[in-house]
C-alpha cells in the first residue's frame, strides 16, 4: 500500500484508499446478494417442510408463522414401505460403495503410479479413456449381464462394480497424490525386504489418508445422489433408495402433500450437507487440485 | 500375506540363471495382481460390455428373445425416420451450448471477484459450493419442479412487482431454461477449479501490467484469460461431457416424459424410454453409439483445436 493522502489518485494506476474502501464493499454487496439469492431456494424448502400444511404455498418467506413437524410424520410414513427402510437401503449401498471404491481403486492407483510393470502406460492410457465414455454405452449389455446373474432387485449391480474399481475419476485422483509421496520410502522399504503389499498397505495408504478420505466422501456423495442406478435394477419398493422413494412420492402423491415430499427431500440432503459441513476443506481440495493441469 | 523377500542384489538387473517365467513373476507379477480388480472391472463391465452393444446396435432386441440382426436399420430408421430422435438432439445441443458457456462465465466472474483478496473468502466460496455438491439429488429436481410452477417461488417474487409468470415448467418455450438455470445455479465446482488456476497467476505480471497503464479490462483479455485458458479447457471438457449425460433433473421435472411437448426430452431420457420403457434394447444401443461418437468428436475436435488457443508456458 502506498502512503498516498487520502482521496489523491496516485500514479502507476494504483486507487486511493477511499476508492479501494468503496469497491471492497461493493464486491461484498455483491456476493452477498448472490449467496442469499442462491441459497434462497434451499432455506425455502426448509422452511416449508416445517410450515403447516396449508400455509406452503401461500408464503414466499424463509420464515414459517408457526413450527410443525407434522409434514416429517406424514412423509416418513407417506408411502406403504417406510422411508426408514430407504435410508437403511441407501446407507448400505452408499457405504458398500465407499469400501469397494476406496480398496479397489487405491489398488489400481498404487500399480500405476508405485510399481514397474510392462503394459502400464497401456493400461492407464485405457483408464483415463474410460473416464470419457458415457455410461450409456455399456448400459444396456450390463443390465443385460446382471440380469442373467440374477443380480436385477438386488444391491449387487450398484455395489459389485466399485469393488472392481469401475469409476477411473478416484483412480485418477489417488494416482496424482501417490505420484506425490517420495520415491525414497518405496525403495527402503524394498532393500528392507518389504513386499509390495506391505508397501501398500503399510507406507503409502497410511500416507494418503487425505485423498482415500476425499474419495470416501465423494463417493458416498455421488453414490447416496444416485438415482439412475437403482432407477434400472431395483423395482421392489422394499429395496427402494431414498432418491426411488421420494421419485414414488412425486407420482404416487400428485399434487397432494407437498409438505411430506419436502421433509423428506430436506432429509435427504442431510447427510450430504453433514460431509459439506465437517469436510468442506477436503472436497474443495480435491477439486482444486484434480482440476489442476498437471 | 507372505513377506516375499528382496535383497539388495536382487534389485540389480538381470539375475543370470533366472527363467524367464521367473523374471516375470518379479517384474510384472506385482503391477497385474494389483490392477486385477481394475483390469476384471475394465474387461468385463467396459470393453466387453461396450462390443456387445455395438453388436445390438445392429439388431432388434427386446430382452426376452435372442437378438436379430437387423444391420444398418436402426442407424438408418434413427437417421431417416425417427423425429424423436432428432428432437431430443435438439434439446440436449440447445442445453449444452447454452448452459455450459453459461455456467463457465458465472463461475469465471465469481472466481474473479474471489480472487481480489477479500475478506470471508472461504465462507464465500463454501456457500458457493453448496448448490453444486447438493445439485444432482432428486430433492433438488424436486425442489425446483415447485420454484418454477405456477404457484411457485419465482412467480410469487414476481408478483410482488404485479407480474404474473407463466407456469414455466409446463410451458414448452420455458421448461427447458428452467433445466438451464439448475445447470447454472451449480457453478461452484468449475468456480473452485477457476479459484485455483488464478492463485497460480504471478502477482507480478499485473502490477507490471498496471505500471504501463493498461486497463482492467485489457489485464483480463492480455493476461488472466490467457494464462487461465488451460483451465478454461479442461473445464469446458469435463461440463460439456456432463451436460451431453445429464438424466436425473429432466427425468424428474417431466415425471419421465420429457414433456411439454418434448421440449425436456433429452437424449439420455429418450435412450431410457427406448430401452427400459419399450424395450427396445437393440434401438437404444445405437442411440447410447451415436451419443459416443458425438462426445467422442466433440472431444477430439476440442483437443485439436486447443493447440491454437490453449496457452501452456513450457
Amino acid at each position: 500500500m502506498t502512503d498516498a493522502p487520502a482521496g489523491l489518485t496516485v500514479v502507476n494506476g494504483s486507487v486511493s484508499p477511499a476508492r479501494k474502501r468503496i469497491t471492497t464493499i461493493l464486491i461484498h454487496a455483491a456476493l452477498l446478494g448472490a449467496s442469499i439469492l442462491m441459497l434462497y431456494p434451499l432455506l425455502w424448502m426448509l422452511a416449508a417442510s416445517f410450515r403447516p400444511e396449508n400455509e406452503i404455498f401461500t408464503s414466499a418467506s424463509i420464515i414459517p408463522s408457526s413450527w410443525s413437524i407434522d409434514s416429517y410424520i406424514r412423509g416418513w410414513n407417506g408411502l406403504r414401505t417406510s422411508f426408514g427402510v430407504f435410508f437403511t437401503n441407501s446407507f448400505i449401498i452408499s457405504i458398500l460403495s465407499v469400501c469397494g471404491n476406496v480398496l479397489a481403486c487405491s489398488m489400481a492407483a498404487f500399480a500405476f503410479a508405485r510399481l514397474q510393470f510392462r503394459g502400464r502406460n497401456f493400461w492407464f492410457a485405457m483408464m483415463l479413456m474410460t473416464l470419457m465414455l458415457p455410461y450409456q454405452v455399456t448400459l444396456i449389455p450390463q443390465y443385460v449381464l446382471f440380469r442373467q446373474l440374477g443380480w436385477v432387485n438386488t444391491f449387487l449391480p450398484l455395489v459389485v462394480p466399485k469393488f472392481l474399481a469401475a469409476d477411473g475419476f478416484f483412480i485418477f485422483l489417488m494416482v496424482q497424490f501417490f505420484r506425490g509421496l517420495p520415491k525414497e520410502l518405496d525403495e527402503a522399504a524394498q532393500m528392507d525386504g518389504c513386499s509390495p503389499w506391505r508397501i501398500y498397505w503399510k507406507i503409502v495408504m497410511p500416507l494418503s489418508l487425505p485423498v482415500l478420505a476425499t474419495a470416501a466422501i465423494f463417493t458416498f456423495i455421488w453414490t447416496w445422489d444416485d438415482f439412475f442406478g437403482p432407477l434400472i435394477y431395483l423395482s421392489e419398493m422394499r429395496q427402494y433408495t431414498v432418491m426411488l422413494g421420494l421419485r414414488t412420492f412425486t407420482d404416487s402423491t400428485g399434487t397432494s402433500d407437498y409438505g411430506g415430499l419436502f421433509a423428506m427431500s430436506v432429509l435427504s440432503l442431510v447427510p450430504i450437507f453433514l460431509f459439506f459441513l465437517f469436510f468442506q476443506r477436503l472436497l474443495i481440495e480435491g477439486i482444486a487440485t484434480t482440476g489442476m493441469k498437471r | 500375506m507372505a513377506v516375499q523377500t528382496v535383497s539388495p542384489a536382487d534389485l540389480s538387473p538381470p539375475a543370470k540363471q533366472t527363467s524367464l517365467w521367473s523374471r516375470i513373476w518379479h517384474n510384472d507379477a506385482p503391477g497385474y495382481l494389483f490392477l486385477l480388480p481394475w483390469l476384471v472391472g475394465f474387461l468385463g463391465l467396459t470393453i466387453g460390455p461396450m462390443v456387445t452393444s455395438l453388436y445390438l446396435s445392429f439388431t432388434d432386441f427386446d430382452l426376452l428373445t435372442a437378438p436379430e440382426w437387423v444391420g444398418a436399420n436402426n442407424y438408418i430408421r434413427m437417421l431417416t425416420n425417427d423425429p424423436k430422435f432428432w428432437t431430443s438432439m435438439r434439446v440436449t445441443m440447445f442445453f449444452v451450448i447454452f448452459s455450459v458457456p453459461l455456467k463457465l462465465a458465472f463461475a469465471l466472474a465469481v472466481a474473479m471477484l474471489l480472487n481480489r483478496g477479500i475478506r470471508g473468502l472461504p465462507l464465500y466460496r463454501a456457500l458457493f459450493y453448496l448448490p453444486s455438491l447438493l445439485g444432482a439429488s432428486v430433492a433438488i429436481a424436486i425442489l425446483w419442479r415447485q420454484i418454477f410452477a405456477g404457484d411457485g417461488l419465482v412467480n410469487k417474487f414476481l408478483a410482488m412487482f404485479g407480474i404474473i409468470g407463466p407456469s414455466w415448467i409446463s410451458n414448452p418455450n420455458y421448461s427447458l431454461w428452467t433445466l438451464i438455470v439448475l445447470s447454472i445455479w451449480q457453478f461452484g465446482s468449475p468456480m473452485i477449479i477457476f479459484l485455483a488456476g488464478l492463485r497460480q497467476i504471478p502477482q507480478d505480471m499485473y502490477e507490471a501490467a498496471s505500471l504501463d497503464g493498461a486497463s482492467k479490462w485489457r489485464q483480463f483479455v492480455k493476461i488472466t484469460l490467457p494464462l487461465l485458458t488451460p483451465v478454461v479447457f479442461f473445464n469446458a471438457i469435463i461440463q460439456t461431457i456432463e451436460a451431453f449425460k445429464s438424466f436425473t433433473p429432466a427425468f424428474i421435472i417431466s415425471g419421465g416424459t420429457g414433456n411439454p411437448i418434448n421440449s425436456t426430452l433429452f437424449y439420455t431420457l429418450y435412450l431410457y424410454q427406448e430401452a427400459f420403457g419399450f424395450f427396445r434394447m437393440g434401438y437404444a444401443s445405437a442411440l447410447a453409439w451415436v451419443l459416443l461418437a458425438l462426445v467422442g468428436v466433440f472431444t477430439a475436435f476440442s483437443f485439436l483445436t486447443s493447440k491454437y488457443w490453449v496457452h501452456y508456458d513450457d
